[in-house]
């Protein structure tokens, strides 16, 4: 029996112009199915553009290219059968809670009777029954995600997509709500036919759902389609379960293409947002513990979400002190020396290292070394990264160089004039 | 399931607070009945005011309900302009320049068109007059207001307006359950400070002279300047007096209920402390008739709001549609058409303008330059230790913020005459006097502001100057300044603007039956309003609009911006 397809992308791309010329593509040629019965995740880092995707799947943003389909049918605009759960509840603070769920049921030609006996029963679906006169602000964030879920049952829609739903809340109570949800959907009590889950956290992503679809970012791609059928409840010590996770972390964390972070087919490297402290933090870290971790171990015994550490990994990757291997962080020869030297020898391998491997500190090294005054305004290179990243984009990624730059002892900057100048020292290096 | 049944007993118990309220509403609704039916009357050219206390009330009440009607007037403006604005991409550009210019224009600019206007319309009858004075008090405080709701809705999160999307609101219910609540609490604070600036030009409202002729409305405002003119400086006080104590009186039984209850539109953080108790609001809040009056208008908006969404055949028809758009662009040309017009007649008026002339609006202009400047560099003066001092000292504030609240409520335009006496007895001029005047008016921006900003400097910036000794001049420039740098920049712009605005009303005093004046473009402005004289009219207020624009956009912006990005506390 053929399964029925409630939503659908086909060749789904979203740009963004910047500027006048400058085109920046978020999302690109994503082809997806959500089938009736499915409870899919959406996993990738930050800039993956996995919220743009679950926008353009409400029908709340246009695709540039390609297009949706609801049940076979062009989606055009927001569509009250698919409900949309937000990571920062947008719950309005001057309505109560039972006023707060009749926000979904306002756009409906229902009468006041009608409107009180759907809101409760959604309000009880997720266990605040009593709260209904509460306002938002007497609520726990664990609870006022509640009613954002409650006001997207109350329409009992086919598709209920959320957007890191739980990622503004603490540990616990995170864990708890989704436990929650998992007995709401496995007990079949969830109105939706289909749930997405757009996350970064891939134990939430391998705890709770029936496939994975794990995205590359800049720009985001299908990079993966993971079917995740271990029996609920799932075990979090078993040993398919550590397998899976480690496997999704693999496939985040190594590039589509196998040269990952240079220069590939003319697109400009990206520097993960790390400050070079917290790289030596990690770096050390790792040589203490014999040069080889599993990343998924690490972070958990450092307590750090995957977008805090994966910066911090792949900027090693970058600066060649280590590489991954089966979902290991494994130190090179070049990592361990760095582990161990004192101050300034460190900052001589960084430099090295830095000048070698990191475009961007190359290039404004070689433009400083150049220009007569060794002093350059920071709009010059600001407008070179315009042309690969967004203006806020750009902005991190020439904050990054800067900090890595002054670390290294190449260069440094001007707060007040906006400049950047090259260090006293490296002058001379350059002459010699 | 269950569905609250609430038929409790208290419903049916009348506290002695409905009672009062019930008396009240009625009391008031006749008053302003009573009031509204004067203005039917044939306008008296020689309108005497009558002095004495047993006339004061009389007065006061005419003149709050001026203030009142303006007020609504602004408030409704403001909504209609500032969703209109934000509603398409080409209004906003063409509205949001035009409001800044408009902002920049005094309100005496105003005065001869709107009056002229109205009379045309209702000739000999008092109406017109009162409908223009309610006008030129709507010009005076509706702009803030306007952009402060245009930017709320503006800054709404994206995240509720795809609520809003996902739901399938219509433009009704955005409006009304997200726009108007999200913007409530900018738009009281505005509103606070629009019907404070409504008593500031009370005076130069009620009681005026154009073309040469006198024009008096009875009210408060042209109590205190008949007073003024008679030099009846017992009655000047009493008249102050009473403005003083409604002042405090409307905030307390208005203003405060309305912010404690505009809390609940707060996003998130915990409202301070003094925003969350009022007296009033608590009686208000006990009783059980406001409640049903409240139950039964919410009503009647839901049933507006469900109607909405029933279809309507006809406004969804092709024909409707084309109407519509009929309808909004013979609208435009219409205006389009209004607006050639009138620039032709500027140009006209002012092709008849010499070189003499432009000559002297220039020379007219560097003195209010100097004059307002000076009252910023004083009001700076003095305000900048003792604010920071204020600020920073918990205890002194808790006693002096109240005395300095009540004494910035006080309309500075109403001690003008008690000034005025002082300045003729012991000298010097209206020429440095009209200094002391805008003073009076601009100096509570500065001091609010700069109180905020010092008390917003952070404990442990405070310890650690004080832990490395860090003392007199070096402390104000490490730690002082740059802290309330934000602040001060907020005052100075208000501050500065408020002044220009009050050089229309202390450069060119009447007094004691006669007129004081002195040279600078306030003055200008005044005396060709009361002259009759448009060209210099039209010529001047387009000098001080120009001056006042290009000042905010080369000077405050520019600041504005640094000491958002550079001089955040975070």
């Amino acid at each position: 029996m053929e399964k029925e397809v409630i939503i659908e992308t086909k060749g789904l791309k979203k740009s963004y112009l910047v500027g006048r010329r400058n085109e920046i593509t978020v999302l690109e040629d994503v082809n997806l199915r959500i089938y009736a019965g499915e409870f899919v995740s959406i996993l990738g880092q930050s800039g993956a553009g996995k919220s743009t995707l679950l926008r353009a799947m409400a029908g709340l943003i246009e695709p540039t290219e390609g297009e949706v389909l609801y049940k076979g049918v062009p989606l055009k605009k927001a569509n009250a059968k698919i409900a949309v759960v937000f990571q920062s509840f947008a719950l309005f603070p001057w309505f109560t809670v039972l006023e707060n769920v009749k926000v979904g049921l306002i756009g409906q030609d229902l009468d006041e009777q009608e409107m009180n006996e759907r809101a409760i029963k959604a309000i009880d679906l997720v266990g605040l029954d009593g709260f209904e006169d509460a306002y938002p602000r007497e609520l726990s964030g664990g609870m006022r995600q509640r009613v954002g879920i409650a006001r997207a049952f109350v329409l009992e829609p086919e598709l209920l997509l959320m957007d890191e739903p739980f990622s503004a809340l603490d540990v616990l109570t995170a864990d708890n709500l989704r436990g929650d949800i998992v007995d709401l959907w496995k007990g079949g009590k969830m109105p939706a036919k289909a749930v997405v889950l757009v996350t970064h956290n891939i134990e939430e992503a391998v705890s709770i759902s029936s496939r994975a679809i794990i995205f590359s970012y800049n720009p985001g791609r299908i990079k993966a389609d993971i079917p995740l059928e271990l029996p609920y409840p799932r075990d979090k010590s078993s040993r398919e379960f550590k397998f899976l996770l480690d496997k999704i972390y693999t496939i985040l964390i190594k590039p589509p293409e196998e040269v990952p972070f240079l220069l590939a087919a003319g697109r400009y490297q990206f520097l993960p947002h790390a400050k070079v402290g917290a790289i030596a933090g990690l770096v050390e870290l790792v040589h203490d513990k014999g040069g080889r971790v599993d990343i998924y171990k690490l972070s958990s015994e450092l307590s750090m979400e995957v977008d805090d550490i994966f910066p911090l990994i792949e900027s090693a990757v970058i600066l060649d002190m280590g590489e991954i291997k089966d979902g290991d962080f494994i130190l090179t020869e070049i990592g361990k020396d760095w582990a161990e030297a004192d101050t300034l020898r460190k900052k001589e391998l960084f430099k090295e290292s830095a000048l070698k491997n990191v475009q961007l500190i190359n290039q404004i090294t070689q433009v400083l070394t150049t220009v007569s005054k060794h002093r350059m305004s920071e709009d010059f290179f600001l407008d070179i990264l315009k042309h690969h990243f967004t203006p806020e984009e750009s902005r991190n990624q020439l904050e990054t160089a800067i900090d890595w730059g002054r670390y290294a002892e190449l260069f440094t900057y001007d707060y007040d004039s906006g400049e950047l100048y090259l260090e006293e020292a490296s002058i001379i290096n350059s002459k010699t | 399931m269950r569905i609250p049944v609430s038929i409790s007993f208290e419903t049916f118990r009348i506290r002695l607070i409905d009672l009062i309220i019930f008396f009240l509403i009625v009391g008031i609704f006749s008053l302003i009945v009573y009031i509204a039916s004067q203005w039917g009357a044939p306008y008296e050219r020689s309108l005497e005011i009558e002095l004495g206390l047993q006339n004061i009330f009389g007065y006061a009440v005419q003149s709050i309900v001026r203030i009142f009607f303006a007020y609504l007037l602004s408030l409704i403006f403001s909504i209609w302009y500032g969703y209109a604005a934000s509603r398409s991409k080409i209004r906003e550009r063409i509205m949001i320049p035009l409001l800044d210019i408009l902002q920049s224009i005094p309100v005496l600019s105003f005065l001869p068109g709107v009056v002229l206007a109205m009379i045309a319309i209702f000739p000999e009858k008092r109406i017109g007059l009162e409908i223009a004075c309610v006008l030129l008090i709507f010009t005076g405080q509706v702009w803030n207001m306007t952009f402060s709701f245009y930017h709320s809705i503006n800054t709404v999160p994206r995240e509720m307006v795809e609520v809003v999307k996902v739901f399938k609101w219509n433009k009704f219910s955005k409006f009304l359950r997200l726009d108007l609540p999200f913007s409530a609490i900018g738009l009281v604070w505005n509103s606070m400070m629009s019907v404070a600036g409504g008593w500031f030009f009370l005076m130069a409202c009620e009681m005026f002279v154009l073309e040469g002729k006198d024009f008096r409305l009875p009210g408060l405002g042209s109590y205190i300047q008949t007073a003024a003119n008679k030099g009846d400086i017992v009655n000047v006080i009493y008249g102050l007096g009473t403005m003083i104590a409604l002042i405090i009186l409307i905030d307390f039984i208005i203003w405060r209920p309305i912010i404690v209850w505009s809390q609940k539109f707060r996003l998130g953080s915990i409202p301070p402390e003094e925003e969350r108790e009022s007296f009033v609001y608590n009686l208000f809040v006990s009783s059980v008739f406001l409640r049903r009056i409240g139950d039964l208008v919410s009503n009647v908006i839901n049933k507006i709001e469900r109607l909405y969404y029933k279809e309507f055949p006809l406004v969804r028809s092709p024909f409707f549609k084309v109407v519509s758009k009929g309808v909004s662009i013979s609208f435009l040309f219409i205006i389009m058409l209004a607006i050639m017009w009138a620039l032709f007649k500027a140009f006209y008026l002012v092709s008849s303008i010499s070189l003499v002339d432009i000559f002297l609006i220039i020379k007219a202009s560097f003195y209010s330059l100097l004059r307002v400047f000076a009252a910023l560099l004083i009001a700076l003066l003095w305000t900048l230790p003792v604010g920071v001092f204020i600020g920073l000292n918990p205890r002194a504030a808790k006693y002096l913020q109240g005395i300095v609240q009540i004494a910035a409520s006080v309309p500075a335009t109403a001690i003008f005459p008690v000034i005025i006496l002082f300045i003729i007895r012991f000298g010097g001029g209206l020429d440095i006097g009209a200094i002391l005047l805008m003073l009076l008016g601009t100096q509570w921006y500065l001091l609010f502001n700069i109180i905020a900003g010092a008390s917003a400097i952070p404990k442990d910036l405070i310890e650690i100057s004080r832990a490395y000794k860090i003392k007199g001049l070096k402390r104000w420039k490490t730690l002082i300044l740059p802290g309330i740098f934000p602040y001060l920049v907020n005052g100075l712009i208000t501050a500065s603007g408020g002044a220009w605005n009050a050089t229309i009303v202390s450069e060119y005093v009447s007094f004691g039956g006669g007129i004081i004046k002195t040279v600078g473009l306030g003055a200008l402005i005044s005396s060709s309003s009361a002259s009759g004289d448009f060209r210099f009219l039209l010529l001047s207020t387009c000098f001080m609009s120009l001056i006042v624009v290009s000042i905010n956009r080369l000077v405050w912006k520019r600041l504005f911006i640094l000491a958002k990005t550079k001089y955040v506390l975070e």
